[in-house]
């Protein structure tokens, strides 16, 4: 199932957010959204994920998806968005519980998913007692639970220290290895859009238009050798140099309002 | 206070502590001090009351007021009473926060229910609901109903702008979570407003429950031969004291239980926080 953004123009009220944004994600494949702040990547990723409508244009879904998907195009949000009030277990059923999947389904569906994630353990447990990385390993598994075609990934490591980032970046690489499921993914860094994406499209500032697409010429078990750093490294700097000024006059912009 | 720089030259390798500066600003619980404070005070008074320092017609002692209460109880009178305004008080709380909570969600969810809801009740939640009394009773007759529709007036608006306030207040990402997952729109009301809104429906029931013992006491004085109120306001007209002070007691202490079952309603509903 591929995921298209089409001609996709945004405003909120007299300001233009995005501007006649189109692309493909194609059947299991990794496309990150980086641009300066303020470009509309989030606007742009609820646009995509039907939590938003788009002042212009449209996203479509093309092809049939994958038979046991339950929610085809799935969130994983930055702040987790965990029910406060529900353990683990319940989180990560939540979303299961108006579907006509039966209680041993649905505890078969969940275990698979906390076993995944490495959360088995963590079953009863509340989300104020874990740490940001495990709360967002439960925001993952909750997504699983649903079977995803594509995930729809809002900047899911920003919110965690720079270790934490990079376990559950292994994570992600890991639970996209074996192609089957696809990904939006935004976020501001960009050594996380070179490591996990296959191609990166770089938004200008407000309003955000596709700059450039940049493909990632190596596949993800390639990149986590040694010899792919320099090669990683000069594709984040060939990005960063695309977004730079403009995320320099973002920045004044955001100071100044 | 600023540390003042040191008058004399300081030789480079002596060492002085940092001095503490984040003391205060931290209260704690302070639970066995309150109880203290609170023996000491009734003491006091017992003392002034024994001592004939102050007349007891104008402040009867502790114990004159626990054998009031304790002659009310063997009387049977007491029970009379309380049962009275406890019939009112749980009647007309519960018909008004039932009303208050389902105009809140109203409210909280529903654009049209806001527009109108929030106009009524800023124009209509100021009025003191005991000022309605006499036209309650002019619609309703004299008997229980208008007391229960007093009470039942001051817990709807209380609990309807608590209720309201705490839809209001459930984060948005948490809805738009479950709308991402196709949740249907009952589901999301159940399993997300309901629950990020309880705190907040929670600390509406524990104000309603004194605006309902405020009022009952009020509806009673006006117009009622038993309850609490009446009799406060029978034991006042004739001087008898200890008795309106047995009454006063007797509300504290309901005030104070409908507060403790608040407390265990909220250790239950609400251990996740």
């Amino acid at each position: 199932m591929d995921l298209i953004a089409d001609h996709i123009s945004h405003r909120f009220g007299a300001l233009d957010v995005l501007d006649k944004v189109s692309f493909t994600v194609a059947a299991g494949e990794v496309v990150a959204i980086v641009g300066p702040s303020g470009c509309g990547k989030s606007t742009l990723l609820s646009i995509l994920g039907g939590l938003l409508r788009p002042s212009e244009g449209r996203a479509e879904l093309r092809g049939a998806p994958p038979a046991d998907s339950l929610n085809p195009l799935t969130f994983v949000f930055q702040d987790f968005a965990l029910l406060p009030w529900c353990t683990v277990e319940a989180n990560v059923e939540f979303p299961l519980v108006h579907t006509a999947l039966s209680a041993a389904q649905r505890r078969a569906v969940v275990d698979d998913a906390l076993r995944r994630t490495g959360l088995a353990d963590f079953r009863s447990a509340y989300p104020k007692q874990l740490s940001g990385g495990m709360r967002q390993r439960v925001g993952i598994a909750r997504a699983l639970a649903v079977r995803p075609a594509i995930l729809l990934m809002d900047e899911p490591l920003s919110a965690l220290d720079s270790q934490t980032r990079e376990l559950l970046m292994e994570d992600f690489i890991r639970l996209l290895a074996d192609g089957t499921m696809g990904a939006v993914y935004v976020t501001h860094n960009l050594e996380e859009a070179v490591r996990l994406a296959d191609r990166v499209v770089v938004l200008s500032r407000r309003p955000g238009r596709v700059r450039e697409v940049v493909t990632i010429p190596m596949t993800r078990d390639e990149r986590g050798g040694i010899d792919a750093r320099g090669q990683l490294l000069t594709l984040q700097n060939q990005l960063w140099s695309l977004i730079r000024d403009e995320a320099i006059d973002a920045e004044r912009e955001v100071q100044h309002a | 206070m600023l540390e003042r720089a040191p008058s004399q030259q300081q030789d480079a390798s002596t060492s002085r502590p940092v001095a503490f500066r984040g003391a205060g600003f931290t209260p704690g619980g302070g639970r066995v001090s309150g109880w203290i404070a609170l023996v000491l005070v009734i003491a006091l008074w017992q003392l002034a009351g024994s001592a004939g320092w102050v007349n007891p017609l104008f402040l009867p002692p502790p114990s004159a007021i626990a054998v009031a209460i304790y002659k009310l109880a063997m009387s049977g009178a007491l029970w009379q009473h309380v049962s009275a305004s406890v019939v009112r008080i749980g009647s007309g709380w519960l018909i008004g926060s039932v009303l208050g909570v389902i105009t809140g969600f109203a409210i909280g969810l529903s654009t049209l229910a806001r527009g109108v809801g929030i106009t009524f009740i800023s124009a209509l939640f100021p009025i003191p609901k005991i000022a309605l009394l006499p036209l309650l009773i002019l619609w309703l007759g004299i008997g229980e109903e208008p007391k229960i529709a007093t009470i039942a007036l001051g817990v709807f608006f209380s609990t309807a702008i608590s209720v309201y306030s705490g839809v209001d207040a459930v984060p948005r990402n948490l809805i738009r979570m479950a709308q991402s997952f196709n949740v249907p729109f009952p589901a999301i009301v159940a399993r997300v407003v309901w629950p990020g809104a309880l705190p907040s429906i929670l600390a509406g029931f524990r104000i309603t429950a004194s605006v309902a013992l405020l009022l009952v006491v009020s509806a009673e004085m006006i117009g009622a031969q038993f309850g609490i109120g009446a009799f406060v306001l029978q034991a006042g007209n004739l001087m008898q004291t200890d008795q309106l002070l047995a009454g006063v007691v007797i509300l504290s202490l309901f005030g104070l239980a409908v507060g403790k079952a608040i407390n265990v309603l909220e250790a239950r509903l609400l251990h996740w926080r």
